[in-house]
């Protein structure tokens, strides 16, 4: 999205100016740890003990990144797009459902290795559909695709609801969710890697749709770079105008962007669903897709940035857990806070230390500022 | 009529803190700032109500606490938004986050009852009122119920929500802030040609939305609910943000609007499991989406089009 910001030296816009919004978020939330009584640095030692100090550790961290990966991911390609999908919750949801109906058709006749494809192909086509029709009513009709996707995300929470205590329930069962997969339909888990690096686990969540997130995440960078599709994404997100004048349909490019999005996001549903869990349950998604937000927004939609901001959620999800044995007043709604805190400094105020930066930089070394001459056009 | 009386009763009850937050989202976006934290607002209010009234046993210090902390976060919201021109809609993502975390883990550290607060009591709660005459009229046929049940019997706070109607028309239409609030969500460079400062009536308007979220945190915990519960607002700033498309940013409009979302959510309570003649039983879930469906639909423009303020969403930068 275009700023009415002049610009910084790259190194200063993709280095220095996260560090310091992130630095300023997790600083805040140090405040909030102060405020209910207990020792910030503690914590913060205890988180990344709790996150990396033990390879059980490091798979549940990788293990969430996983997911956010995913969502990340489908918040970025619409970012580029210049839109905002903030459905990724629902999207994560519905896809689900793709890979419950591949698991529990075919768990029984395919090895796992033809239900895995099966089971990706079933999830990103559910969540697309569920990103199509807000993408097509705002192509087509003009409604506005934040408060689409919002109403989108609790139609979603309704409909698995709904399917849940209905439809998919076992006949013989009273719990919210469907029976558990034959073992065709589990992805294998990823703990030997981790034991080849030394780490002793019994068991762990981590599992192979982690590789397949990483693959995705390089998957996004070639779109968005180094395609043609991409390039008309960046354009159309960058100035609608200039992208009309180009010859880049409209319609077309809001539909596709938002059907890759949602695709993206539904595919988060392979990790929990498949890879650990072994069934559908209720709210397996449990704000992942809104974590994504906060993941695309602090690695600037950049699958570079993106992985990495990831696996820091991943380890602010396990650390959290590992706080609240030893902090019963830190629990996991501690994450929720850091990620408000960082969608706000990284992504609402990410020009609030811009102006006086850049009054530092050209005090330092007024000619690397020359690029300001022409400040105001874009404006 | 005992079952309708009871319902509309209901439905008079849960669409306050809709209507509430649907006028609060009215002044913040007549004036050009899209505010999706109206959910994470009402939830910080009702949790800064529950727990102010806890500590003091008082209900009006509960409303005092519930406004100052949503007008805290309006105001961060309008920093961010008008004075750093950041992206209104992230912005109003974060304020909901940060609500919905900060509520649980400060409840959990103050009170230590996973997340609620204290159950209040006496004067610690609003009271019901009753309405002059509501016993005497009682047993009049059908006036009579719709004024002793409907209508009286409610807390203060029922009222000043349905007073905030009339009023909001009057101040948005026949008044010069009014008038000025409505141009700058239409055209700030108009108003600010005309030497009237875009930046302080954009900061008035979304310090409205911060009182009014407050005041519908506190419905919630202090007058509706006797204390805070994890999460209580469950999507009801949504749901207002919803009714304010479907009223098309009016005020009587939105009345109605909150009028019939609340209607839903009464009945969906009230025939939860109950077999209809005709269509079976209706699963509850369709119930709850309803309001979302039909906003999506109105969004649509397939029942008439919802045309939102022009320069909403849009941070003013002033010629220079």
């Amino acid at each position: 999205m275009s700023t009415p910001y002049a610009k910084l030296p790259a190194w200063a816009d993709y280095g220095l100016i996260p560090v310091i919004n992130l630095f300023v978020a997790f600083a805040v939330a140090g405040l909030v740890v102060l405020l209910v009584g207990e020792s910030p640095v503690q914590a913060a030692t205890l988180l990344i003990k709790g996150a990396f100090g033990s390879g059980a550790g490091i798979g549940y961290t990788l293990y969430y990144a996983t997911s956010f990966i995913f969502t990340g991911l489908a918040v970025a390609v619409a970012f580029h797009c210049g839109l905002f999908n903030i459905g990724g919750e629902g999207q994560a949801y519905v896809g689900g459902l793709g890979v419950a109906i591949v698991c529990l058709s075919f768990d029984s006749v395919f090895p796992w290795w033809v239900n895995f494809p099966l089971a990706i192909l079933g999830s990103a086509a559910i969540g697309a559909f569920w990103a199509m029709i807000p993408a097509i009513l705002q192509a087509k009709r003009g409604s506005h695709i934040v408060i689409t996707t919002i109403m989108f995300n609790f139609i979603a929470a309704s409909l698995m609801v709904y399917l849940l205590v209905g439809p998919l329930k076992p006949a013989n069962s009273m719990a919210p969710q469907t029976r558990t997969f034959a073992q065709d339909a589990w992805l294998p888990k990823l703990g030997w890697v981790l034991e080849l690096f030394g780490a002793s686990i019994r068991s762990t969540p981590l599992n192979l749709s982690f590789v397949l997130a990483l693959v995705m995440a390089v998957v996004v960078w070639v779109l968005i770079w180094r395609t043609k599709l991409g390039y008309e994404i960046r354009t159309y997100g960058f100035s609608p105008k200039a992208a009309k004048y180009a010859g880049v349909g409209e319609a077309r490019i809001i539909v596709v962007t938002m059907m890759l999005s949602g695709a993206l996001a539904g595919m988060m549903a392979l990790n929990p669903v498949m890879g650990d869990q072994h069934r559908l349950q209720l709210d397996f998604v449990t704000g992942a897709g809104f974590v994504g937000i906060a993941v695309a927004l602090m690695g600037r939609s950049h699958p570079a940035g993106i992985v990495p901001a990831a696996i820091l959620f991943g380890m602010l999800y396990q650390g959290g857990a590992e706080i609240s044995f030893v902090m019963p007043n830190i629990s996991r709604d501690m994450i929720v806070i850091i990620q408000g805190l960082v969608i706000l400094f990284a992504g609402a105020l990410e020009h609030m230390f811009r102006p006086s930066l850049q009054a530092a930089l050209a005090s330092l070394s007024p000619k690397s500022m020359g690029m300001n001459a022409t400040k105001r056009e874009g404006a | 009529m005992d079952t309708l009386v009871q319902l509309l009763d209901a439905m008079v009850r849960v669409s306050v803190p809709l209507l509430l937050a649907c006028l609060a989202g009215l002044y913040s976006e007549r004036s050009g700032v899209f505010d999706i934290g109206l959910e994470g607002k009402m939830l910080a209010g009702a949790f800064a109500g529950a727990a102010a009234a806890a500590a003091s046993g008082s209900a009006w210090i509960g409303l005092s606490a519930a406004i100052l902390v949503a007008v805290f976060l309006a105001l961060v919201h309008g920093f961010a938004s008008i004075t750093h021109r950041g992206n209104q809609i992230v912005s109003g993502v974060a304020i909901n986050f940060i609500a919905a975390g900060s509520t649980i883990i400060l409840g959990q550290a103050w009170f230590r009852q996973g997340g609620r607060t204290p159950s209040l009591a006496g004067d610690a709660r609003f009271q019901t009122i009753e309405l002059p005459g509501a016993a005497a009229v009682r047993d009049v046929p059908v006036l009579g119920p719709i004024y002793s049940e409907i209508i009286s019997g409610h807390s203060i706070l029922v009222y000043f929500a349905f007073f905030m109607v009339p009023f909001t028309w009057w101040a948005l239409f026949r008044t010069r802030f009014g008038l000025r609030l409505r141009a700058v969500g239409e055209n700030p460079a108009a108003v600010d040609t005309a030497g009237i400062s875009v930046t302080w009536l954009r900061y008035r308007a979304v310090i409205i939305t911060g009182i009014l979220t407050g005041v519908a945190g506190a419905y919630l915990s202090v007058a509706q609910n006797a204390g805070f519960v994890k999460d209580m607002t469950a999507g009801k700033g949504f749901i207002a943000l919803a009714a304010l498309i479907f009223a098309k940013w009016k005020p009587v409009p939105a009345m109605f609007a909150c009028l019939l979302f609340g209607f839903l959510e009464a009945s969906s309570i009230r025939f939860q499991g109950m077999d209809w003649p005709l269509v079976g039983r209706v699963p509850v879930q369709l119930i709850n989406a309803l309001p979302f469906v039909l906003t999506v639909i109105l969004l649509a423009g397939f029942i008439g089009r919802a045309v939102p303020p022009k320069a909403g969403g849009v941070a003013y930068v002033k010629e220079r």
